[in-house]
């Protein structure tokens, strides 16, 4: 980032205005195509991760090796697709709302550091700002699923929007302890905070056992927060076909199965950051690793654990999910919450 | 001259489809319109420096209120033969009374000596945090009673709606509708 702008403001005679959009303007491409490239290698990792939990094994043979080529094939289809819009369908809003799930995402990504100085938009409020955008992939779920004008997208959509104004409340409260430890909502100064090796992240339970707790909740919300198994009601399809993006075909299809592998991997880098040290190496010796690959590594990690844990558990009943969330989630996270602050209190942790 | 263009870009981001939301004929529509104008507001706040101030508005606003707004105006929606006209009779009370707020907006913003400070270039959630818990602790726990009791009361209403009794009164109402 500093090279960056040392070389928009040195080499091209940038002023200092001039040189800030154009490093942000250079950053919002990278991550565009960071966030493409990772949609294409963990669509073809979902059906390899399927494949072998299920005995079987997924794309063989397109591209030779384990089918690697698979996703690309998937995308050069999709992209050849007629598009489609219902007539009944509300055009205008039809239009926006694949844009603006996606958009939900990208602004997110924005404000997450790969590297000690590789992060798009480093400021205070991070962490606070990734919730918070994240609300704008709810408003497009919800405009998905009202503007097919179909039953099943409107369901999806509902089910979709509950669901995740619901576990926004516990994926917030399980970072809550983490702030609280750190002193800060910039990411960057929490991963800092992780420094020295794998026994000072975040997610040791020695140092401070509801941190411990708190990965879990945060990781339960998170699959629930990303519709997916074993909290997949918005696209069940054996009741409602596919849920919200039923109607959507060709490269507007693309965009919510893009925001879908974004955010995926966006609740899973957060995870990473928070609780398991972003982009620190687990151990002291290992500083020859470059921090951005530390940082992906862990991500992929509990992307794969994520795509573990919904192909083999069985999908939850509503009743069943909003129990969970409400009763059972919301409670716990809150004790965390306390359980921590009196933990560090009592220990002198506090900064 | 950029800062201009910035307030003049999110101005119009606020206003623009704060029109759309008081004309669209589509209640829908209406709704979705809202959500450019809470952007905008966001946006003049973090252009004002006050970046919490913005992501607050997104997470309140957007993440909770309108999709709020959202739901119940999909759950009441009316076909399109019955959608809102706009006759003159439903037009000319809340002009008049849009214009009376107006007028009394304008006078507060042009009477009252605004303290105008430098924007802060230090987070802003540690001052908010302090002030929070020390100078503004009276009315941060009256709020938080406030909003207890609200949710109490929800709960209680959706208690009443479903049956009038007690715990088993609703266990056997649920035995009843078991085919």
């Amino acid at each position: 980032m500093k090279l960056m702008y040392d070389f928009f403001t040195g080499q091209l005679g940038l002023d200092a205005a001039g040189a800030n959009i154009a490093v942000a303007s250079v950053m919002a491409v990278i991550m565009f195509t960071v966030m493409a490239l990772c949609a294409i290698i963990l669509t073809w990792m979902e059906r390899k991760v399927a494949g072998f939990m299920q005995s079987r094994y997924g794309p063989m043979y397109t591209g030779r090796f384990h089918g690697w080529a698979q996703a690309v094939a998937d995308m050069l289809k999709i992209l050849g697709k007629e598009d489609i819009i219902p007539t009944e369908a509300d055009k205008g809003l039809f239009k926006f709302a694949p844009i603006l799930v996606l958009l939900g995402s990208l602004l997110a990504w924005a404000a997450i550091p790969w590297a000690p100085d590789f992060v798009a938009a480093d400021f205070d409020l991070g962490l606070f700002y990734i919730f918070a955008v994240s609300s704008l992939v709810v408003i497009g779920i919800l405009m998905a699923g009202w503007a097919s004008n179909n039953k099943w997208s409107l369901y999806g959509a509902a089910r979709g929007a509950a669901q995740m104004i619901s576990y926004e409340i516990p994926l917030a409260l399980a970072v809550v302890p983490v702030v609280m430890r750190a002193g800060s909502l910039n990411p960057q100064d929490i991963v800092i905070a992780q420094q020295g090796g794998i026994w000072h992240w975040n997610i040791n339970p020695i140092t401070n056992p509801f941190l411990f707790i708190a990965f879990f909740m945060y990781f339960i919300a998170s699959i629930a927060e990303t519709n997916r198994g074993p909290f997949d009601m918005p696209e069940t399809e054996s009741e409602l076909v596919a849920g919200y993006h039923t109607e959507y075909t060709g490269m507007r299809f693309a965009f919510f199965f893009l925001a879908e592998y974004a955010n995926l991997f966006l609740v899973s880098m957060i995870a990473a950051l928070v609780f398991l040290g972003g982009w620190w190496a687990p151990f002291p010796g290992m500083g020859w690793i470059p921090p951005a690959l530390n940082f992906i590594i862990k991500g992929v990690l509990l992307v794969f654990l994520n795509m573990w844990v919904r192909w083999t558990l069985p999908r939850v009943r509503v009743d069943q999910l909003m129990h969970l969330c409400w009763k059972v989630m919301i409670p716990v996270s809150l004790l965390c919450v306390v359980g921590a602050g009196v933990w560090m209190m009592a220990w002198g942790q506090l900064k | 001259m950029i800062r201009d263009l910035v307030f003049v870009l999110l101005a119009l981001l606020t206003v623009v489809p704060a029109f759309w939301v008081v004309f669209s004929r589509n209640i829908v529509h209406a709704g979705f319109a809202l959500l450019f104008t809470l952007v905008g507001v966001a946006g003049m706040y973090g252009f004002l420096g006050a970046d919490f101030l913005a992501v607050t508005q997104l997470m309140v606003y957007v993440g909770g209120v309108l999709v709020l707004v959202l739901f119940t105006v999909m759950m009441t929606h009316v076909p399109a033969a019955k959608r809102s006209r706009h006759g003159l009779d439903r037009l000319v009370p809340p002009a008049v009374f849009a214009a009376a707020v107006f007028g009394v907006l304008y006078k507060v913003i042009t009477v009252v000596k605004w303290n105008v400070g430098e924007a802060s270039t230090s987070p802003t959630t540690t001052e908010i945090g302090t002030q929070l818990m020390t100078n503004y602790i009276f009315p941060f726990e009256y709020v938080s009673i406030v909003l207890l009791a609200a949710m109490v009361g929800a709960a209680i209403l959706i208690r009443e709606r479903n049956h009038a009794g007690s715990d088993d009164a609703i266990a056997e109402e649920k035995q009843e509708a078991r085919p």
